[in-house]
Order: C-alpha cells, then structure tokens, then sequence
C-alpha cells in the first residue's frame, strides 16, 4: 500500500495508528496479570489493617511517594541498607502501588520495625529534631488532624467486594470503631511499622 | 488583516500557555529552594514539597505544553487544511474545560487530593471531566482535517494525530479505579501489574504528550521560520511510524531491577535502544532542514532556539535509552540523574520548542511584522540555555554521586556511607539547580514582556527595538 493513501484518508490513519499502538500494552501488561509470582499474595501478607489503611490514604494523600521509593532492588549494598529485595507478591495488596521513582529520602519498603513508634513520632512532627542534616518537610499537623473513619470502613469494603481482599466480617464490622478519634500521626505510624514485615529484614 | 475564529482561539491559547508556563515554573522554583532549605515548607501543609511538586509537573506537563499543544494543533491544522476549525463553540468549550481543569488541580493537589500516579495525580472525578474534553478536542480537530482543501494531510498533523489518539488510550487505561468516596479510589490493578500500568503511561506521557505532539509542533514551525521545505520526506514517514509503535514497548525501563518480573524488564530495554534511531530520524529531519539556509543561525534568534531544542531533543533521547541499560540503570534510577535527564528534555526539547514557536506565531496572530524586540529574543535564548546547562549540569554530578556513595561498599563488606550522608553531600547541587532553574524562569519573564510590547504595539510599526 502507498503511504499516500493514508495521506489522504485520515480515518484509515487513525485506524492505523490505534493498532499500531495497541500493540505493546496487550503484550507486556495482559500476561502479567495471569502470572501467578505478580499476582498471587506471599503466604505471609495479610492485608492492611483499618488503621494501616487509614495510614496508607494518608502517606498517598501527603505525598510521600514523591521522596521515598518503597522498592528495594537485589543489589549488596541496596539489601544491606534496607534490607531483604522487594518481591512482586509482597505487593498484591498496594491499589495503587508506591514503589516510587526517586529517592530525596531513603527506600521504605522494610522501614517496619527499624525505629520505634517514638522515633517515627518525633522524626514526623519534626525530621531534623532526629536527623540534623535533614531536607525532609516536617507534618506537625499529623498530630492534630484525626483520620476519616467512615471512609476507612468504605475503603476497606471496596477492597473487599471488588477486588477479594481477604478481610474477615469482623474486621469490615469494627474498622470505623478501630481508627475512630486516632490521629493521622498514629495512623501513618502504624502503616510505617507494618511495611515490609510479611518476611523477616534478613531473610535467606 | 481578517481576523478569523480560529486566530481568536488560537490567541488564547497562546497567552495561557504562557501565564501557566510562569507559574509551574515558579512552582518549581519554589520546590527546588526546599529541597535546599527545608525550612521554605513552612509547616504549612498546602506548601509542603511533597504536596506541590506534583503541582509542578501538572501545572509545567499539562498546563503548559497541554495548552500549546492544543492552541498550535488548532492552528496548525486550520492552516495545512486551509479550513477553519470545525465546530468552533466545541473549540471554545475544550479552551475552557481545559483551563477548569487546570484550576481544579491547582485546588486539589495542595490540599492532598491525589491517586499519587506520577503524572496522573488528578482525582477521579478530573479525570472524567478530562476525558470528555479530551474527546471535544479529537472531534474538534480531526474534524477540521476531515473538512480540509488540501488532498493531502501535513506531518505535522499526523504526529498531533497520534498525539492525541494515544493519550486516549494511556488516560483511560491508567485511570481505571474504584471509586470510594469523590475523592478516594483504588486501582483496579494489584502492585506490580499497577506499576507497569502507570508507567506504560508514565513513559508514554512522554513519547506522545511532550514527543510526538511536540513534533507536530516542530514540522510545522521550524520549516515555516526557516522558510525551508522539510527535509526528507521520506524519512518523516519513516521515523513516523518507527516512533509511535517501539515508544509503547518502552515503560518497562522504569521499572529495571524491581519486582516487575525480568522479561518485562529486558523487553522495555530492547525497545528503549531501538527507540534512539526514530528519536534521531526526528531530530535530524528538523535540524536538516535549515539546509542552506545555516546563516539564520547567526541571524535569527527564533531558529537558534528552534535548533537548539532539536539539540537537546536529540541529546535526551540519546541519553534516555542509555539510562534504560541495565548497568547504567543500576547506578542512575532514584537519583538525581533522572530529574537531570526529565528537565534537558523538558527545558531544553518541549520548553524551547514551545517559547521558539510562541515567538514564530504571536506576530502573525496579533498582524505585527515581528516581535516587539529580537534583542530580547537573544537575551532570553541565552538566559534561557545557560539556565538549563546549569540545572542539568548539576543534576547530572549529584546523581552520578549519589549512585556511586551509594554502592560503595567496605572491605568487610558493610556500606561506607549512610543515606544521610549524600544528602549532605548533594545540598551544594541543590542551590546550583535553584539557580538554573531562576535564569529559565526569568527568561519567561522577558519573555512576557515582549510580547505584551508586541500585542500593544502599533501594527504596521514592526520592530521597535
């Protein structure tokens, strides 16, 4: 076929160009949701909690995704800093994923567990009160902002009715009285300490 | 002079363009003096770097080259079909919405309202809005094609074609969720089939937002301002078809090393390398076609910046596949090379394409001669490049630096550096990217100012100065 034909046709061309794109999409992402080791949960996860949630919408909602990836790759130096490499099915749970793309901060994905609760509480109000040579914004205002409890309970319910996120009837029927009047520090603090925790920080 | 519906459109669309292109700029101004002296966040919430530097790449992604991207397809495609626009109330709707839409980012992205996708941060009910407008566009502009004079359909108009057509596609794809509430939803992919989702987007963003439309952009304005017929033919089918159907391949090389399983990973880097041959098919296509007519380079303000975009344009794309390397990448990704690499193809490609066509097409639509003033054209092309050498320059040291501390690792077999430490050591960079991206902003400035003088200017006078 000549080029000139399509010069003259613009719905041919446009037909041409969708194919044309459509190409890569269908091959690279389609498989990839019937690979068992990306979509399949570690036997280890659990899903988040009510607050963990909560304090999830809240790391999204503030950004911090921006500085800190939560993706460790298998490198020496990357596994002995941060810990074990991320795998794909410690992940199923993340709608939507926060492996990130830069790190202004260090990675986060095995922070849970590394610092106290007081750490993250003092570091969080206040980073350079614990790290002087900090460029990370403080969130004071963490602590006095308490954490919408109606739209957990939807959150997690959705979670559940549309993409079978394995909660209990007892978790849906208590997660508006789990997080009501916590505060947003509490709630950031509780999902900080839950990341990467379903394998130990130096598993084999 | 006849002042027809598609000028007035087309006016508006330069102006905004210009006004958003200052305040993304100045956003990012601001966010580049955090990260040196994280006192600027103030404790403010609405002000926290975290908050705004999604704001910046919106407002400087989509407020900007979106609206020069419209406003010159309209003009574009009046002008190469010899017709006006079709369906000008469905043209001056999509001006509107589109500024709406911006508004409402501006409003909610401060304030935490994001789905925290990289470049796709608007809310779910934005991206309904969007997607409406978006299909007023398409018929806009592809009716006018359709009512065209000339048989054949210009370059230029295929590139904004598939421009338009692919971020269709990426949008809707990418923003598939679950509503919650009107602000909260959940994506309908799980982790890693999400971050191969939103960067199959996230590159393409690129490919077609600031490439292929900016192409369009590029086969239009650089011929005209040359006074020169495109190069090869030949080679703009080509590199046509070679670009948008391996640029869709190429997400994956976000994504190098992580839990995304490996074939993914080798595959975005195979069609990343591949991608170098129609980037540069483009960037020569353009810069060739200054073929005897080089002394404009000396004369001519408007073409240095023209071909000093299409330098840079064919420098980050050589660049780019080399950063998708699985070794380069090793060392590269979550550094500060990668915001280096964004802004050379974003300051020195989509900005100086934008600001050298701006330049080319606000005489014609006002009826003046020229510009108010070329000396001022040549101050803010060298303000302008000098600002962007400086920010690049800078990211590139603090990126490669902090790879290497990094990586470096003791006899014993423990990492010599904490991460703090190259924090530390990358606060001098910082202040240097601080500076380079003032100069960029400040030849905005200039910018603004010249072309109120030429908007206000007497219309037979010409050049002032």
């Amino acid at each position: 076929m000549k080029h000139q034909k399509l010069e003259k046709n613009i719905g041919l061309m446009g037909v041409l160009i969708a194919i044309v794109v459509s190409f890569a999409g269908l091959v690279e992402i389609v498989p990839l949701m019937f690979q068992a080791s990306v979509v399949e949960p570690h036997p280890n996860l659990k899903p988040y909690t009510a607050l963990q949630l909560a304090g999830r919408d809240i790391y999204i909602s503030e950004g911090c995704y921006n500085c800190h990836s939560q993706q460790i790759r298998p490198f020496v130096d990357e596994t002995m800093r941060y810990g074990h490499y991320s795998m794909a099915s410690e992940f199923v749970y993340d709608r939507p994923f926060q492996w990130g793309s830069k790190r202004t901060g260090p990675d986060l994905h095995r922070v849970g567990g590394k610092y106290s609760d007081e750490w993250h509480e003092y570091h969080l109000m206040d980073p350079r009160s614990v790290v002087p040579e900090s460029n990370m914004p403080g969130y004071p205002w963490l602590a006095e902002q308490t954490v919408d409890a109606e739209q957990v309970a939807a959150g997690m319910k959705t979670l559940k009715d549309w993409f079978g996120h394995p909660y209990t009837d007892a978790q849906l029927a208590s997660a508006k009285a789990d997080v009501e009047g916590k505060t947003k520090l509490e709630a950031v603090i509780a999902y900080l300490q839950v990341l990467g925790t379903s394998i130990p920080r130096s598993y084999k | 002079m006849k002042t027809n519906f598609t000028d007035e459109i087309v006016k508006k669309f330069a102006i905004v363009t210009i006004m958003w292109g200052i305040v993304g700029m100045l956003v990012g101004v601001f966010i580049a003096a955090q990260l040196a002296w994280p006192a600027l966040n103030f404790d403010i919430p609405f002000l926290t770097y975290s908050r705004l530097r999604p704001l910046h790449t919106n407002a400087v992604i989509f407020a900007f080259g979106g609206n020069a991207l419209i406003g010159t397809s309209f003009y574009v495609a009046h002008k190469t079909c010899k017709a006006e626009l079709f369906a000008p109330k469905l043209a001056s709707f999509v001006f509107w919405a589109f500024q709406l839409i911006i508004v409402a980012a501006a409003l909610t992205l401060p304030f935490g309202y994001t789905q925290s996708r990289e470049y796709a941060e608007l809310i779910w009910p934005i991206d309904v809005f969007l997607t409406i407008v978006w299909v007023a566009y398409a018929i806009v502009f592809f009716g006018t094609i359709v009512k065209r004079q000339e048989k054949h359909i210009y370059v230029a108009n295929w590139f904004y074609a598939a421009f338009i057509i692919t971020i269709a596609l990426l949008h809707i794809v990418n923003n598939l969720q679950i509503p919650v509430n009107w602000h909260l939803s959940y994506s309908v992919y799980p982790g890693a089939v999400d971050a191969l989702v939103q960067w199959w987007y996230g590159h393409n963003a690129v490919g077609f937002f600031l490439t292929a439309g900016f192409l369009g952009m590029m086969y239009y304005f650089v011929p005209k301002q040359a006074e020169r017929p495109v190069y090869s033919y030949r080679l703009s089918i080509v590199h046509f078809w070679a670009l948008i159907s391996s640029y869709m391949w190429a997400g994956p090389h976000h994504l190098q090393y992580t839990s995304l399983p490996d074939w993914a990973q080798s595959l975005g880097m195979v069609f990343s390398l591949i991608l170098l041959a129609p980037s540069w098919g483009g960037m020569i296509n353009g810069i060739m076609t200054l073929s005897g007519a080089w002394h404009k380079l000396r004369d001519d303000p408007i073409i240095k910046i023209l071909i000093v975009s299409l330098s840079f344009y064919g420098m980050s794309t050589f660049e780019g596949p080399m950063m998708s390397v699985k070794t380069v990448n090793a060392l590269s990704h979550y550094t500060d090379w990668t915001v280096g690499h964004v802004h050379s193809g974003a300051l020195g490609w989509v900005a100086l394409m934008t600001i050298g066509s701006l330049y080319v097409l606000i005489p014609k639509l006002w009826g003046r001669k020229s510009m108010y003033s070329t000396k001022l054209i040549n101050v803010h092309f060298w303000i302008a490049t000098l600002g962007i050498v400086l920010y690049i320059a800078s990211m590139w040291i603090a990126g490669v630096m902090q790879g290497l501390m990094w990586r470096d690792i003791n006899a014993d077999g423990s990492v010599v550096y904490s991460f703090i430490e190259s924090i530390k050591a990358t606060y001098p960079y910082y202040i240097a990217r601080f500076l380079g991206g003032t100069m960029f902003l400040s030849g905005m400035f200039i910018m603004l100012y010249n072309v109120i003088k030429t908007i206000k200017s007497d219309k037979v006078s010409g050049e002032a100065a």
